[in-house]
């Protein structure tokens, strides 16, 4: 089992890089927004709770990486269409591999990927500001904020993953998902405390606390943050770790099983 | 008589309304070539996927090398050997890679996997293919690499679902040369779904699969005889006229009528062609005389032409 897991996942990685634009796409993107909002909303923004101490490029930072995150997931995601209209697919299907070996597979190359941008990025971002383009940030840099990131990003790919994986198999073209993608995905990263703070927005407060993606984000804040006051409002990490486990751990249940039941 | 390497008993398949597969039931013994001969929308393909466990058994029981479609389906798996019909390569991947990934899936690793990898692609004359990408092969290249992925793991039973779509006539003809040499050096049961004739001919034993019924199962040469002596085939100058039961009555023949024209099968044809241009001179428009094909058993057992069964709903 291991070695089919392994073998799927790094053909993810192998079509990945033979797809240069599916990486530019993925990870241009959220740089310009980072660097427009940024540069753009940096006079209007003030962060609740704190006195003008952060910058909006600044609250943006771990939104970014989380958009950066879940486009590359969902993306991943989406394969599973092609690989079955392209056929290789049915090819997995008819072998002796597990189900859950196949949706690992799909997962976990999908999370490295999305893994690897999120840090290219946070790398990239953390030069930018030397730069003159955004300004300059009060960033945690320690071993323990970069491992706390790493294990943040791993847990939201892997369950945003899991969560493209369930609408990819359901659906037979890449346009269907692309209007999930729009109604249902991009309003979740919106929603889940990326692009503006949670606090005193009224019953988006409410559906900003029901989103899963939230945690993800919550936790991701708290690892990078510096000042324990911009984070104050924010779940704690407790929660935030056990809803986003919680949360990927239901999402490959729901891929295994679907997998299982579903012949082509 | 040893265990047959695949049985079908009483099959039967809907989609929804259309019933796909009707009570098929048929056996294929070890080291056999059995084709499935059919139009399209015959049920060839449905019945290719309840075996390739990519669809459920709705009714009735299949066996592949002892093992129950239904209830072992990952002992199947490891029985069978897989070509589609259409691709199932990874197009990004070269066919190298293409094979080594398909290996892992079965649990090959290292040495072994890559012995067997130049093995095939050796055989299947690919190997100077190995790092080209599979999207940039021609159709009959990648047919090969699709033989070569579903042998990888040497499976006693090959299934392949109308091998030759896409393949010119050379390539087609070096796939059958060398399902053929599978069968005598390493024992491969073949199954394979056509509907080309001259494809059908080349298999040890057929069966006919028209509207999800079985209509006819034997050799092919046992099918042509089952149609007895020569088939004569005359277009009436007025179709629909009493024609064909003058025929009947005059020689004292079975007679079907198809698509306008009049069909009779008859030891010693040449003399019926004689007799029956002499009687009816001008209600005769033309005559054809030949010996019977499968297609003659097709249109036998199911009173039409092979070509009209098209699908309404697929």
């Amino acid at each position: 089992m291991p070695l089919a897991v392994w073998s799927l996942t790094k053909r993810e990685l192998v079509r990945f890089v033979r797809q240069r634009s599916r990486a530019i796409g993925a990870f241009l993107q959220p740089v310009i927004f980072w660097v427009l909002f940024g540069t753009g909303l940096s006079g209007s923004f003030r962060m609740p709770g704190t006195e003008g101490g952060l910058s909006y490029a600044e609250f943006f930072l771990p939104g970014i990486a989380a958009m950066i995150v879940m486009f590359t997931s969902i993306f991943s995601a989406i394969s599973v269409i092609q690989d079955r209209n392209e056929g290789f697919l049915q090819g997995v299907l008819v072998s002796p591999v597990s189900r859950t070996s196949i949706v690992l597979g799909k997962l976990c190359g999908g999370t490295l990927l999305a893994v690897l941008q999120g840090l290219l990025f946070l790398g990239l971002a953390a030069g930018l500001q030397f730069t003159g383009l955004v300004p300059k940030m009060d960033w945690n840099l320690s071993v323990t904020s970069f491992v706390g990131t790493v294990a943040f990003l791993m847990l939201m790919g892997f369950g945003l993953c899991g969560l493209g994986y369930i609408f990819a198999w359901r659906l037979d073209s890449i346009q269907g998902f692309h209007a999930i993608m729009s109604v249902l995905l991009f309003p979740m990263w919106l929603l889940s405390g990326a692009f503006f703070p949670a606090a005193g927005s009224g019953w988006l407060k409410w559906i900003i606390a029901a989103n899963p993606l939230t945690y993800g984000v919550a936790g991701l804040r708290r690892v990078m943050a510096s000042d324990a006051a911009s984070v104050a409002e924010l779940p704690s990490m407790g929660t935030c770790i056990a809803v986003s486990v919680v949360f990927a751990l239901v999402c490959v249940v729901i891929d295994v099983r679907m997998t299982k039941k579903h012949r082509i | 008589m040893t265990d047959p390497a695949l049985s079908v008993e009483g099959v039967s398949f809907r989609y929804g309304d259309r019933q796909a597969l009707h009570d098929v039931t048929f056996a294929v013994q070890p080291g056999e070539i059995f084709g499935l001969l059919g139009p399209n929308g015959g049920g060839k393909t449905t019945l290719f996927r309840i075996l390739s466990t990519t669809l459920p058994v709705q009714q009735g029981r299949a066996t592949l090398a002892g093992h129950d479609v239904a209830a072992s389906p990952d002992a199947v798996r490891r029985t069978i050997g897989v070509t589609f019909q259409s691709p199932s390569l990874d197009p990004k991947l070269t066919v190298g890679e293409n094979l080594t990934y398909q290996g892992h899936l079965y649990g090959m690793t290292g040495a072994t996997l890559k012995q067997r990898c130049d093995d095939l692609l050796n055989r299947l004359g690919l190997s100077d293919r190995r790092s080209d990408i599979a999207e940039t092969l021609s159709g009959g290249l990648k047919r090969r690499v699709e033989i070569a992925k579903s042998l990888l793991h040497e499976p006693r039973i090959l299934l392949l679902d109308e091998p030759s779509t896409g393949l010119d006539p050379g390539a087609r003809h070096d796939l059958w040369r060398y399902l053929s040499q599978l069968r005598s050096e390493a024992g491969v049961t073949v199954m394979v779904t056509t509907h080309l004739m001259e494809e059908a001919e080349r298999c040890d034993r057929l069966g006919l699969l028209s509207k999800g019924e079985l209509v006819a199962l034997g050799t092919p040469d046992e099918l042509r005889t089952s149609v007895g002596g020569d088939c004569i085939t005359v277009q009436p100058v007025e179709p629909g006229s009493d024609l064909p039961t003058r025929i009947r009555e005059r020689f004292e023949v079975d007679v079907q009528e198809v698509d306008g024209a009049i069909r009779v099968e008859r030891e010693q044809g040449h003399e019926l062609v004689r007799d029956l241009v002499a009687a009816f001179p001008n209600a005769v428009k033309s005559v054809a005389f030949g010996k019977p094909t499968l297609e003659d058993v097709f249109i036998q057992r199911t009173g039409h032409h092979f070509w009209d069964e098209e699908p309404s709903d697929s």
